[in-house]
């Protein structure tokens, strides 16, 4: 009965978790290519910060998780050691959607562009009815949206 | 109340210095939204009540950080940072610190 269940998990996971992962990755593109306009960058000075009129932080975040399937093949490559590419592409994605949240409300907010882009990532453990404690990320992002003099 | 996390606030003179300033939250998270993520963890995915949940608290621990600087009488927040902290399973310390100042 248990293994009915296994299987039954697994290849939900493989079906559906596969499906969310291509709808997702088509969404960030599409989104990305929207906000081209609102440039984020990492650096603190600008070329003349007299230019910037306002001011404000902006953060968004974001907790992403694996589905079945690939955490069951992630925890068989924990054991083998090497690149796990399951958690690349969940990190992947859940930094590039944490980016479009900020960069949609600074849009929103008349903003011009984002300074002093920061990331902060933490794994949170253990939820329940997971097989293991790992596979669930927060992804945060936080900025500075300027508004720039015209 | 201006919040920037670089070292200026663009645009504007600092008049006076207060040092630095913080506030935190420690959160729980809720069963039932635990359950729907135990449910959502199957097929992957953003699990919603989760983000919504580090979402407000972080929130509030920017929240307390104003309060605190409105009460030394400050005007802007900068170099504001944050910091993420797991206490025990299942509990998360959410932290924001920044230097309070006043601009004209």
């Amino acid at each position: 009965m248990d293994f009915i269940i296994f299987l039954f998990l697994i290849s939900l996971g493989f079906f559906v978790g596969g499906r969310v992962e291509r709808k997702h990755y088509k969404d960030i593109a599409k989104r990305e290519a929207e906000l081209l306009d609102i440039p984020a960058v990492t650096s603190k000075e600008l070329h003349n910060l007299d230019d910037v009129e306002e001011a404000q932080m902006v953060s968004a975040n974001v907790v992403i998780s694996l589905d079945y399937f690939k955490r069951f093949l992630a925890g068989l490559r924990n054991f083998f050691g090497g690149r796990i590419k399951a958690y690349e592409t969940l990190l992947d994605r859940g930094r590039r959607e944490a980016i479009l949240r900020m960069k949609e409300t600074a849009k929103l907010n008349g903003y011009d562009m984002i300074m002093n882009l920061r990331f902060e990532t933490a794994g949170i453990g253990q939820v329940t009815s997971g097989r293991g404690s790992l596979g669930c990320f927060e992804v945060m992002v936080y900025g500075t949206a300027v508004k720039l003099r015209k | 109340m201006i919040i920037t996390n670089i070292d200026s606030v663009p645009g504007r003179k600092v008049v006076e210095h207060f040092g630095i300033v913080q506030g935190s939250t420690v959160r729980a998270r809720h069963m039932g939204s635990d359950f729907a993520a135990g449910l959502k963890n199957m097929v992957g995915g953003e699990l919603k009540g989760y983000t919504k949940l580090l979402e407000d608290a972080r929130a509030e621990a920017l929240e307390r950080v104003k309060q605190q600087a409105q009460q030394l009488g400050a005007n802007a927040i900068i170099n504001v940072r944050f910091a993420t902290s797991a206490i025990s399973q299942g509990a998360a310390e959410l932290m924001a610190y920044g230097t309070a100042i006043r601009v004209e």
